[in-house]
C-alpha cells in the first residue's frame, strides 16, 4: 500500500485538465511534464538504436559466417545471399523507425515503451477518439523535428571538420532543432508540433489502487472506542466543527500512510486545536475516531447540500 | 509527477477479502463496499485489456463492459457528492478515465484499419485533397519549366540544380552516345533488389519530409517540389539537345510515374496542413490543423506504398527493359492504374464513427 491510491497534496495544479466523456462527466486529467516526455523520448530511442545495433552485429556475424564457408573467397561466395543481407537490413530499419511508434501507440495502451514505463500515453485532445490516421500524423512529424536537425547538424560538423565552408547552414540547422525543440514550452498543454497537426496530447496514465475503508479499522469502526486503552473517544458539536474537508483529507492521507511520530504531531495539533489535554501513548486511535465523526459529520452536512471547503471557510 | 511503480508491471496485488460491509460505520464507505467487486471486476478486465487486446477476454466480459464502466461512472458522480473518501474518489477517477480510453479507445488494430485504407480509405482522403493537388501540379510543372529556363539561358545552373559527380557522363557537351548509353542498363538483375530498397528508403524519406514540412505553412513542401522538378528541367533540356526527349521520358516514366505521383501527393498533404494553419476557416486554429494532419497522414501512409512500387519498378523494369516502346507501356499503365485508383474508385464509405 502507498501514497499512489491517494491524490498527492503537491501535484502541479498548472498541469491539471477537465476531460467531459460523452455520459457528461466531467474527468480530471493530468497533462504530462515535459521531463517525463523527454525521458519517454530517450528510453524509446536507446531501444531502437541498440536493437538496430544488435540486428547488424547478428548480421555482421552471419556474414562472417558465410565467408568462413567459402573459405574466405569472397567470389565463391553468393551475390544473392549478400544482397538479401542489404536488403534485410534496409527494410528492417525502416521498419523499426517507423513502427515501433506507430504499432505500440496504436495499441490498447496507447504508449510505447518509454512511455509505459515514465507512466504517460498519448490521447486524443478534447475527449475525441484516438485514431490511427492521428497517431500516423504525429509520428511521420517527429521526423522532422528531431531527427533531420539532429542529422543535418552532425553532417555539417563533419563538413566543417574538413574546412568545407557550410556559411550560416549550421545557425540555420540549429535554430530549426531549437524551435521544434522548444515548442513544447511555447503552449500550455506541452504540444509539440506533431501533437498539434494529429490533434493529440500526451497526459498522465491514470493508476490508482482502491485502498482499504478506513472506517471498518480501528477506533473509526468501534464507535471511537480505543484498542489499547478502552477509552472512547467522543467529540461533540464545538470540536468538529472546527475542520473542513481539506484537512479531514489530509488526515485521510496521514492515516493511511504515515509513521507514528507524524501522527504524534498531528495528534497534538488536533488536542491544542479544540483544547483537549494532548495524552500520549494511543494517538492513533484517537486520530482514527477523531477522522471517523468528522467525516460522518461532514458527509451528513454534504447530504442537506452544506460544503465545508477547509477551516477558514 | 507520480513515482514509476514497478510492481504494477510485475507483481499481481494479493486479493484480500472485502470487509463485512454492515461492519462500516459510515454511510459512504457502505455504498463503496456495496459497490466494489463491480469496479474491481471492471479494473480486472481492463487490465486485462490493456496487456493483450480483445481475444483474451471471455465474451461475458466484454458485454459486459459497456454497463461496467457506465456503474463506475454513475459511482463516480454520486460519490462526489456524498462522499469525502479522497481515496475512493482518485481510484473512481482514475478507473473511469481508464475505462473511458478502452471504451472510446481506437476502435481498430493496425491491420484492420490498413484493410479499410486499400479498400476505399486511401482514395477517398487523395480525393479531398484535390485543391492542394491542383496546386502541387501546377508547381512541379512550373519548377520543370523554370528549370529548363534556367538551364536553358546559362549553363552554370546546370551544376548548381544537378548534384552529379564529375563521374556522371549526364553534362552539358555530353555526346549522344554516351546520353544514349545512361538510359541503358549497365548489368544483369544482380544488385538490382538492394539497389530498390536504397531507393525506397532515400525515396520516401524525400516524401516524408516534403509532407512534415508543411507544418511551416506548407512553402516549404513547395519550394521542396519546385526544386525536385527543376532537376528534372534540367535533365530534358540536357536530352533535348541530343533530341533524345522522347527516349528519356520513356526511362523515366517506368518509375516516374508512380514516384513524381507520390511526390506531388505528399506535397500536396503537406500544403494541405500549410494551408489549414494559414486560413484556419470558422475552426479554431488547432483543431484545423489536427482535422488537416489526420487527412494528409492518410495520404502519406499511401504515399509510402507509391514508394515502394516506385523503387521495385525503377530497380527491375527499368534497368531490364530496354525498348522504348514497353517503357512507355509500363510507366502508361501504372500512371492510368493510379489515376483510376484514386478517382474512378469510390466504394461507400464506412459510416462515422461517433
Amino acid at each position: 500500500m502507498s501514497a499512489r491510491g491517494i491524490a498527492a497534496p503537491n501535484r502541479d495544479e498548472k498541469r491539471m485538465r477537465t476531460l467531459v466523456t460523452p455520459e457528461g462527466l466531467a474527468l480530471p486529467i493530468t497533462v504530462a511534464p515535459r521531463t517525463a516526455r523527454a525521458g519517454a523520448l530517450i528510453i524509446d530511442f536507446m531501444i531502437l538504436l541498440f536493437g538496430i545495433i544488435a540486428v547488424q552485429i547478428a548480421i555482421y556475424y552471419i556474414a562472417r559466417g558465410l565467408l568462413d564457408a567459402t573459405g574466405f573467397n569472397p567470389d565463391e561466395m553468393s551475390s544473392g545471399a549478400l544482397e538479401f543481407f542489404g536488403i534485410f537490413l534496409a527494410i528492417f530499419v525502416f521498419c523499426a523507425w517507423y513502427g515501433y511508434f506507430l504499432v505500440q501507440e496504436l495499441g490498447p495502451r496507447g504508449a510505447t515503451l518509454g512511455k509505459r514505463l515514465v507512466g504517460i500515453r498519448i490521447a486524443a485532445r478534447g475527449g475525441t477518439r484516438l485514431t490511427p490516421e492521428a497517431v500516423i500524423a504525429r509520428n511521420l512529424l517527429r521526423d522532422i523535428e528531431i531527427f533531420y536537425p539532429i542529422i543535418t547538424l552532425l553532417v555539417l560538423a563533419v563538413l566543417a571538420e574538413r574546412g568545407e565552408p557550410i556559411g550560416a547552414l549550421g545557425w540555420v540547422a540549429t535554430g530549426w532543432f531549437l524551435l521544434f525543440l522548444l515548442f513544447p514550452f511555447f503552449n500550455r498543454d506541452a504540444l509539440r508540433a506533431g501533437d498539434i497537426v494529429a490533434g493529440t496530447w500526451v497526459v498522465e496514465r491514470p493508476r490508482a489502487k482502491l485502498a482499504a475503508v478506513l472506517s471498518v479499522q480501528g477506533a473509526a469502526a468501534a464507535e471511537g472506542a480505543s484498542e489499547v486503552t478502552g477509552v472512547r473517544y467522543a467529540f461533540g458539536e464545538a470540536e468538529l466543527s472546527i475542520y473542513g474537508e481539506k484537512e479531514l483529507q489530509t488526515l485521510e492521507r496521514m492515516l493511511r500512510d504515515s509513521p507514528p511520530e507524524a501522527l504524534a504531531a498531528v495528534h497534538a495539533t488536533i488536542c491544542r486545536k479544540i483544547g483537549w489535554d494532548p495524552g500520549a501513548g494511543d494517538e492513533r486511535a484517537f486520530l482514527e475516531a477523531f477522522y471517523a465523526q468528522l467525516r460522518a459529520r461532514l458527509e451528513a452536512d454534504l447530504r442537506f447540500g452544506k460544503r465545508k471547503a477547509d477551516k477558514f471557510a | 509527477m507520480k513515482a514509476p511503480v514497478l510492481s504494477s508491471w510485475f507483481g499481481r496485488g494479493q486479493v484480500v477479502a472485502p470487509p463485512d460491509i454492515a461492519s462500516a460505520t459510515l454511510r459512504s464507505d457502505r455504498f463503496r463496499l456495496e459497490r466494489e467487486s463491480e469496479w474491481k471486476r471492471l479494473e480486472a478486465i481492463l487490465a486485462r485489456m490493456e496487456k493483450g487486446g480483445l481475444r483474451r477476454i471471455a465474451d461475458d466480459d466484454l458485454i459486459a463492459l459497456p454497463a461496467l464502466y457506465r456503474t463506475a461512472a454513475s459511482s463516480l458522480s454520486v460519490a462526489r457528492e456524498t462522499s469525502l473518501d479522497a481515496a475512493t474518489l482518485a481510484y473512481l477517477e482514475a478507473l473511469v478515465q481508464r475505462a473511458w480510453f478502452q471504451v472510446y479507445g481506437p476502435r481498430m488494430g493496425f491491420v484492420r484499419w490498413l484493410r479499410g485504407f486499400i479498400f476505399g480509405g486511401w482514395s477517398r482522403a487523395v480525393r479531398e485533397l484535390w485543391l492542394d493537388i491542383c496546386i502541387a501540379l501546377f508547381v512541379m510543372v512550373a519548377g520543370t519549366v523554370v528549370g529548363w529556363l534556367l538551364v536553358a539561358q546559362d549553363e552554370a545552373w546546370f551544376y548548381r540544380l544537378f548534384p552529379g559527380g564529375m563521374m556522371d557522363s549526364r553534362q552539358p557537351g555530353a555526346s549522344r552516345e554516351e546520353l544514349i548509353k545512361s538510359l541503358q542498363h549497365d548489368e544483369g538483375a544482380a544488385g538490382l533488389a538492394g539497389f530498390a530498397a536504397q531507393l525506397f528508403s532515400n525515396n520516401s524519406a524525400v516524401c516524408i519530409l516534403a509532407f512534415a514540412l508543411g507544418f511551416a505553412f506548407g512553402i516549404p513542401s513547395l519550394m521542396l517540389l519546385v526544386h525536385n522538378m527543376a532537376m528534372l528541367g534540367v535533365l530534358l533540356w540536357l536530352y533535348n539537345g541530343q533530341n533524345l526527349v522522347v527516349e528519356l521520358a520513356a526511362w523515366l516514366s517506368v518509375h516516374g510515374t508512380t514516384e513524381l505521383f507520390g511526390i506531388m501527393l505528399s506535397g500536396a498533404a503537406g500544403l494541405h496542413i500549410g494551408r489549414a494553419m494559414a486560413f484556419p476557416g470558422k475552426l479554431p486554429v488547432l483543431d484545423a490543423a489536427a482535422a488537416a494532419g489526420r487527412r494528409s497522414a492518410v495520404v502519406m501512409v499511401g504515399v509510402v506504398i507509391m514508394m515502394i512500387v516506385a523503387a521495385l519498378l525503377e530497380a527491375f523494369p527499368r534497368q531490364l527493359v530496354e525498348d522504348t516502346f514497353t517503357r512507355y507501356l509500363i510507366g502508361g499503365t501504372m500512371l492510368v492504374f493510379w489515376l483510376s485508383y484514386f478517382f474512378l474508385y469510390r466504394p461507400a464509405a464506412p459510416e462515422k464513427a461517433a
